[in-house]
């Protein structure tokens, strides 16, 4: 079966994340208001082949565990979807 | 042993852009061996010395060192590391080494969102601290050269002495001000300065300031 795998990666609350800041920054110069904590980070599509969405969402966890984030500053969420 | 019977491996990746730096200075200037291992290639591990010099492996894609950490010739230079060889990763080799599991922590975007690209003032601890006028300048050239681990990880490498040369003036952002560290057996070592851009004096300080770059070779060498 065909899976569609999304993972979102992110910088951990507790790691400083520049990206996210210089644009809260410029947000605030150009008067944008009511807007902070600005966080910048990935979102990653694989597509997949999965017998079941067990199979499927294991595949996927193993494929960021291994590759696509690093526990050491950054989180990651992953959902898979039959198409 | 004399450094000219030495051999050095200096792994390379799509986008590595320091390795001739390395190959003119170990054979060059102190005679040594060295062959260029490309990314591609497993390799036997019958070299004295393992080099993963700088530049932006893969373009930096995903994470800097990421990518190249997880190459054919990487897994290799484990097979080095389990059998106590030394290893030093330069600029983007020391964000490949911590991208590899060899080092602790990981090399996030300098504090001010720039490339960085000047001589620092640089300070050397422990057993680095010895032969060397303290503070000497080495050039860095990063943009992610921001040191960080958890606070367990920070504060192992500080009891064990691990932390080898800081920034006296914080210059990224790096936790502890941290510029390189060693693993716990002080074999394998990661910094982010170029001391092999520290070799010789000229009339022309953009280039070449001084030659303390000098001082971590022949302590490497001495440590082999």
């Amino acid at each position: 079966m065909h899976y569609h795998g999304k993972v979102k990666v992110c910088f951990k609350k507790s790691v400083l994340e520049p990206q996210g800041k210089a644009v809260e920054l410029q947000l605030k110069e150009t008067r944008h208001t009511g807007i902070s904590e600005i966080r910048v980070g990935k979102w990653i599509d694989v597509k997949m082949e999965a017998g079941n969405d067990n199979e499927a969402r294991q595949k996927l966890q193993k494929l960021a565990d291994e590759i696509l984030y690093n526990p050491v500053m950054e989180t990651c969420e992953i959902e898979v979807e039959r198409i | 042993m004399s450094v000219s019977n030495l051999k050095a491996g200096i792994l390379y990746f799509p986008g590595t852009n320091c390795e001739t730096d390395l190959v003119n200075t170990l054979n060059q200037r102190y005679g040594m061996r060295t062959e260029l291992l490309w990314h591609t290639e497993s390799f036997p591990v019958d070299h004295d010395i393992y080099f993963v010099p700088g530049g932006f492996s893969y373009g930096d894609y995903l994470r800097s060192g990421a990518l190249a950490a997880r190459s054919a010739s990487i897994r290799s230079l484990k097979e080095a590391a389990n059998k106590n060889i030394m290893i030093v990763g330069i600029c983007n080799g020391f964000q490949i080494l911590t991208e590899a599991g060899l080092l602790p922590g990981a090399l996030i975007r300098n504090e001010n969102l720039k490339h960085i690209c000047k001589w620092v003032d640089l300070q050397a601890d422990g057993s680095w601290a010895k032969r060397i006028h303290q503070p000497f300048q080495w050039p860095i050239s990063h943009s992610e050269g921001n040191f960080t681990a958890s606070s367990e990880e920070i504060k192992k490498l500080k009891d064990e002495d691990r932390i080898i040369f800081r920034y006296p003036e914080n210059v990224n952002g790096s936790t502890e001000n941290i510029a390189g560290i060693t693993d716990s057996s002080g074999r394998i070592i990661g910094l982010m300065p170029h001391p092999e851009r520290a070799l010789n004096e000229t009339k022309d300080y953009s280039y070449t300031k001084n030659s303390s770059g000098d001082y971590f070779f022949k302590n490497l060498f001495q440590m082999i």
